[in-house]
């Protein structure tokens, strides 16, 4: 029943121009980016050559790449999830879901699976760029592996926060912007705290921060918590929002 | 009245803020029976068939679909239940077959059960030549038949259309009629309207209501019986006093129209015969005769406005 749900999530969104415009837009802007990125490592080689343990192009090249990756996708997804429940109540479709037989949980996990099997196929086409690195330099497949695992458990927590505030209103504008704004928030959140007992609370709601020990190629269990713990409690409010939708009618 | 009954509603309510939108509503509803719900906009038809289609729930009371009850076991009810919103909920980027498809799987229909139940609709809804068209595209009336045709995909024992035929032209909306009596007649329909013609041309029963309150509930023909008094028009050349014509048979009262035109107001058969035998016997040169029909409109009119004595 959740898989019925999401291949219609699914292909709803390959059928919107909307979806491809953002996969070719993310995907032009971060080739750019890498042009950049491999250019200076082959200006800077020379030089790396003389030190020793020198970063390698998986540091100087993939690492940037992805962290810049990370900021794509936090402009992309409030685009995608905001029609997920907002366009549904709007043009009245989501009494077909209502009515049918299948509980809130139901409909809730289908639509986040279908969003991020989507989001999940985007961070893939990112790794692509990189992956063609392979034909002439040797790449640090663990550091690879942990930045795209950082990438698809952002790409997770953001799928969660915009499927829940997209099923807050009827208008997809409201729920994009206002998932960009909570977001960016989590984003920034950790901006201007220094160091100290009471800035580690900022620091820890984090949501780049704990991508950067991912980056680095630690996965450390702490840091994939955070972000599941993320998303399961968005999810888990937006299961108690549709259930409240009944109520209020 | 030993059907099997396939809705079984006790004191629905359900309020918005201070509006009490349903108030304590019961019926039931047996198989191979078209309900009509009557009323004028606002009067909680909308809202009571939310409630029956499980996308509303209610404040209170209880509602056994099939002998399941809906709020309990919501799973197994609404797996019983085809549901027409106001609206028909079509993707408009979906084609037709997307669309029945996907409403086929949101129901448990596997791929085989799927194809056949979508051969069956769409032969039933006239749509088997628009099966590739998008719905968007569609003009109202093939929704509001996609719409239908989504409702019927699981072969549920109840229907409920709201509005079903509003909007459409009189030819679309007399097939979808048509198509809603052959429906009935293994289902429990029930639709909703503010149309009085359209109960009387596909429902047996009625349900009239009033600011959320139930008003009259009963087969077609007891309302029909409820008229106080019918009435005879006719018009004369030559009319006699108004006192002479009081004097007919079975004739209550007379309402002169001016221009030589009369209407009787007559308990129990119509005097017609007595009319045409009185007319030739004293002259009255006799042009038109014709019994009223307004009759079971203003029955709904009384009903729905107040003013009746149904209460």
């Amino acid at each position: 029943m959740i898989g019925v749900i999401a291949t219609h999530e699914l292909r709803r969104l390959f059928l919107s121009p909307l979806a491809w415009t953002l996969l070719a837009v993310n995907e032009a802007l971060l080739a750019w980016v890498f042009i950049i990125l491999v250019n200076d490592f082959q200006n800077t080689r020379g030089r790396l050559a003389a030190l020793e343990h020198a970063p390698g192009v998986t540091d100087l090249v993939v690492a940037p790449l992805f962290r810049v990756a990370a900021w794509g996708l936090l402009l992309l997804t409030p685009l995608l999830t905001m029609r997920l429940f907002s366009e549904e109540q709007r043009t009245g479709t989501l009494d077909l879901l209502l009515s049918a037989p299948v509980s809130a949980t139901q409909i809730v996990l289908g639509k986040y699976l279908g969003v991020l099997v989507f989001l999940l196929s985007a961070v893939a086409l990112m790794a692509l760029m990189p992956l063609a690195l392979m034909a002439g330099a040797a790449l640090d497949g663990g550091k690879l592996l942990a930045g795209l695992l950082g990438l698809g458990l952002l790409a997770a927590s953001c799928a969660a926060a915009g499927l829940y505030l997209s099923s807050l209103t009827a208008q997809p504008m409201v729920a994009a912007t206002a998932t960009f704004g909570l977001l960016l928030a989590f984003w920034i959140v950790d901006l201007g705290a220094g160091q100290g007992a009471g800035n580690a609370l900022f620091g820890y709601l984090s949501l780049p921060r704990h991508n950067d020990a991912l980056l680095l190629g630690l996965a450390r269990s702490e840091d994939v918590a955070y972000y599941l713990l993320f998303s399961v409690a968005f999810l888990g409010l937006t299961i108690r929002r549709l259930d409240n939708l009944r109520l209020r009618g | 009245m030993t059907g099997e009954a396939v809705v079984a509603v006790e004191g629905l309510s359900r309020r918005y803020g201070q509006t009490q939108a349903v108030d304590a509503v019961s019926f039931t509803l047996e198989r191979a029976q078209i309900l009509g719900f009557l009323g004028l906009n606002g009067a909680g038809k909308s809202t009571t068939m939310r409630m029956l289609a499980g996308v509303l729930a209610p404040d209170a009371g209880r509602i056994l679909i099939n002998g399941t009850d809906l709020l309990d076991q919501p799973r197994p009810a609404k797996q019983a239940i085809g549901y027409l919103p106001e609206q028909p909920p079509l993707y408009r980027e979906l084609t037709v077959d997307e669309q029945l498809h996907y409403s086929a799987g949101l129901h448990r229909l596997d791929r085989a059960a799927s194809r056949q139940a979508m051969a069956r609709v769409k032969e039933q809804c006239g749509l088997t030549n628009v099966g590739r068209r998008l719905t968007g595209n569609l003009s109202k009336g093939y929704r509001q038949r996609v719409g239908i045709a989504q409702a019927l995909l699981h072969d549920p024992p109840v229907l409920i259309l709201d509005e079903p035929t509003v909007g459409l032209d009189p030819i679309q909306a007399g097939e979808i009629r048509a198509l809603i009596c052959e429906l009935g007649r293994e289902r429990g329909v029930i639709l909703s309207t503010h149309l009085l013609s359209e109960v009387q041309a596909t429902c047996s029963h009625v349900q009239i209501m009033r600011a959320g309150r139930l008003v009259f509930a009963g087969a077609l023909a007891e309302l029909q019986q409820q008229r106080q008094s019918a009435c005879l028009r006719i018009g004369l050349n030559a009319p006699p006093l108004v006192a002479e014509l009081a004097r007919l048979p079975a004739v209550t009262q007379v309402e002169s129209l001016g221009g030589g035109r009369f209407r009787l107001h007559h308990a129990g058969a119509a005097p017609t015969q007595a009319v045409l035998d009185q007319a030739r016997a004293d002259g009255w040169e006799l042009w038109e005769l014709t019994p009223e029909q307004a009759s079971l409109e203003r029955i709904f009119v009384e009903l729905t406005l107040g003013r009746g004595t149904a209460e």
